[in-house]
């Protein structure tokens, strides 16, 4: 990571029009997915983009990438406004900023080989590479952990998360500066998700990938992030370093989220205290007044419903939109459990630290970084 | 007497490809009251474990063997009329994808009713009353306005709200669900499972919860069944399994998942694909996937299924090492999770 900035996002708006009519169309009104968001990034960070469905998060990650047309707003990556550069312009651009999907099946083409699926980003930027595009190719296979002999098979042939190595691949190939990850984790099983989660990060620090990665998930969130930031209506609510988001959260709405993610340690759950939100996510088509989230924020009041708070740094690094922000209760408290602040369950398995640090230092077999393999034969 | 208990389930498929032995010798226990969580990846077999409970599994080349007792009923050798007046009435199902499971033509009030009328000889204007109830309960907001309302208009949360009210609807005293949150957002979940709760406690249901995430886990189930390629490699009630866990697979799942309690430190993945079910690998169907395998144990894992052995209080586990060599790996790998590095 380093503080070069790459990517900067200013007041990024986009809004899906509602038409009615059939010949003469006309506009009744429109859904505002993206309502002005600012994000920078820097060079080999990365920057979780967390909320609920309906928040914005992946139409931010494509307005961003241009494969949405922005309602306004800037997108400088690089140094170029790419908000303005014609399709044209934006091609060799685009050898350097890539997407990762969600789905691992209906994103790869099911008539075309693996190898035409990965080689495809040569042919359309036009680039040969050194030694030939098949042996490019293989490489990258064998880099995100495909067998290179499965070059001329078809995607139907692989499992999702084999699948999901095939799409990585393909957005590695041109060695991005840039990636956008579309939940990129979420349609996998939980031991095939740790292996690709594995995969991103070795990649990342391999190349300096710099990712946005789009995700639902708090705690996959947390594990790969720099930095993360909180959407709700198309809005960020709140931006902070990792772990002062996790430890430190000042709005409610991202109280409410941490403390519903259930946790896989039953003394901790039982101990937790959940905020549940009473009701759904407004429509994006008829914003609430005021804040967005005082319809269903347990501290709204006149003033939330009318004011619209903006985003402001609290303490450096560490924005957040809220008239009264949480400053009381810690982030740990939410997590596991009141006055715990994490503490080592007396009867856990788990021995004192220093015996875990002599393990380590006696030899843990350190693993080969870099390869996930995804044929069974990882040592672990 | 047990309220449901399952004994050497078998469930297997004929496809064109071979026979699929989905499920292979699954039995537990479950009273009246508590949550049996069954968990594993997608092909483990806990769905289909489930849906043969409930008599779903019909048709040509599927082969059900086995004991399936409910509160005194055989399942298995029920006739389709038997078990066409339990389900929805004494057992019920909630499936994952509540959209898919609501007919899209009919207003939710009427799907209710059906579910009443279906079973209980009351007039159409007491089976509304009875729907009306039921969604006031599980908490539609308007319940009198949406009560006429399409699947369609309803949002995914509130759809899985009418589909527990559906299930509930008769009082049925087994429920099963279907990752019922899988769908759902984290907040829309946390309300969902505190409503399943609070109607547990209310009806005193016997639950069984399938799902994949240990979180939901930790914060509902009373025992847990860990499924792997058909078989209960590990089962165990939940301070124990959590706490105590013994097969390497448990251990792997514990580990592998990332945390919102801790954060960092390179996940340990557990390498490898789920194993295929109609070439299932030899001995311990796991083993090619296995890390706890030594040189002592290895002829053993490779060449022979082990069996699923109690080891103290109930906790059943399916490994071959011994409980040294099985808590010693247990206690490394977690150890390395918790603290990080």
């Amino acid at each position: 990571m380093s503080d070069r900035e790459i990517l900067r996002v200013e007041n990024l708006k986009k809004s899906f029009p509602i038409t009615k009519g059939i010949l003469f169309k006309k506009e009744v009104g429109s859904v505002n997915a993206v309502n002005g968001i600012n994000l920078t990034l820097n060079e080999g960070e990365t920057l979780g983009l967390v909320g609920e469905s309906g928040c914005g998060k992946s139409t931010a990650g494509r307005a961003i990438l241009r494969l949405l047309e922005p309602t306004a707003g800037s997108v400088h990556f690089e140094g170029h406004d790419i908000t303005k550069m014609s399709r044209h312009d934006l091609v060799p651009l685009r050898s350097r900023m890539q997407m990762i999907f969600q789905d691992p099946f209906s994103s790869l083409n099911p008539r075309h080989t693996v190898g035409s699926i990965i080689s495809a980003p040569y042919a359309v930027q036009g680039i040969k590479p050194e030694g030939g595009v098949k042996n490019a190719v293989r490489e990258t296979m064998e880099r995100v952990g495909l067998n290179p002999e499965h070059y001329n098979r078809y995607p139907n042939e692989f499992s999702g998360g084999q699948r999901q190595r095939i799409g990585i691949a393909r957005a590695v190939t041109l060695k991005p500066k840039f990636i956008v990850c579309d939940e990129p984790v979420s349609a996998l099983d939980v031991s095939i998700q740790a292996q690709v989660i594995n995969l991103l990060q070795d990649l990342q620090d391999e190349f300096g990938i710099a990712y946005l990665f789009v995700a639902h998930d708090l705690s996959v969130v947390r594990q790969i992030s720099n930095r993360v930031a909180v959407m709700y209506l198309g809005y960020i609510v709140e931006q902070a370093a990792r772990d002062d988001l996790y430890s430190h959260p000042y709005h409610p709405y991202t109280h409410a989220l941490l403390s519903a993610v259930p946790v896989p340690d039953p003394k901790l759950e039982a101990k937790r205290e959940r905020i549940v939100l009473r009701g759904d996510l407004p429509s994006s088509i008829n914003l609430p007044s005021g804040c967005v989230f005082s319809t269903r924020c347990w501290k709204a009041t006149d003033k939330c419903r009318t004011e619209m708070p903006e985003l402001l740094e609290l303490v450096p690094g560490h924005a957040v939109a809220c008239h009264y922000p949480i400053t009381e209760s810690l982030g740990s408290d939410l997590i596991t459990g009141p006055d715990s602040g994490f503490v080592e369950q007396p009867d856990r398995v788990v021995p004192p630290p220093s015996e875990v640090l002599q393990s380590l230092q006696g030899g843990r077999a350190s693993r080969p970084k870099g390869i996930d393999y995804a044929e069974g034969e990882e040592p672990f | 007497m047990t309220f449901l208990s399952v004994k050497d389930l078998q469930v297997s498929f004929q496809t064109e490809d071979g026979l699929v032995q989905a499920v292979d010798g699954v039995t537990f226990d479950l009273e009246k009251g508590k949550t049996l969580a069954i968990v594993g990846e997608s092909g483990s077999g806990k769905s289909v474990t489930a849906q043969a409970i409930m008599g779903l599994h019909t048709g040509r080349g599927v082969k059900i063997a086995g004991e399936v007792n409910l509160d005194g009923t055989d399942l298995i050798a029920a006739s389709d009329s038997t078990l066409r007046s339990m389900r929805g009435n004494s057992m019920a199902m909630i499936f994952q994808d509540p959209f898919a499971s609501l007919h899209p033509f009919y207003r939710i009030g009427n799907q209710l009713g059906e579910a009443v009328t279906a079973h209980r000889k009351v007039s159409k204007k007491e089976a509304r009353a009875e729907a009306l109830r039921m969604l006031n309960k599980v908490g539609i907001p308007n319940a009198e306005q949406r009560i006429d309302d399409y699947p369609h208009q309803l949002s995914g949360g509130m759809r899985q709200r009418v589909m527990i009210a559906m299930a509930l609807i008769n009082g049925p005293e087994l429920l099963i669900a279907d990752e019922p949150t899988t769908a759902l957002d984290v907040t829309v979940q946390a309300q969902i499972l505190e409503l399943l709760s609070e109607l547990q406690a209310e009806f005193n249901t016997a639950i069984i919860l399938i799902t994949h995430d240990l979180g939901i886990v930790a914060d509902m189930a009373d025992e847990i069944v860990v499924m792997y390629g058909g078989r209960i490699v590990e089962r165990a009630g939940l301070h124990e399994l959590f706490y105590r866990p013994q097969m390497p697979y448990t251990v792997g799942l514990l580990s592998s998942v990332p945390r919102l309690d801790s954060a960092g430190s390179r996940l340990l993945s557990i390498g490898g694909q789920p194993p295929s079910l109609i070439n299932p690998p030899s001995g311990c169907v796991f083993h090619p996937r296995c890390a706890a395998m030594n040189a002592d144990s290895e002829s053993r894992c490779k060449g022979e299924r082990p069996d699923l052995r109690d080891v103290g209080e109930g906790h059943m586990v399916r490994c071959h090492l011994n409980e040294e060599e099985r808590t010693a790996f247990a206690t490394k790998r977690l150890a390395e999770v918790f603290t990080g590095e």
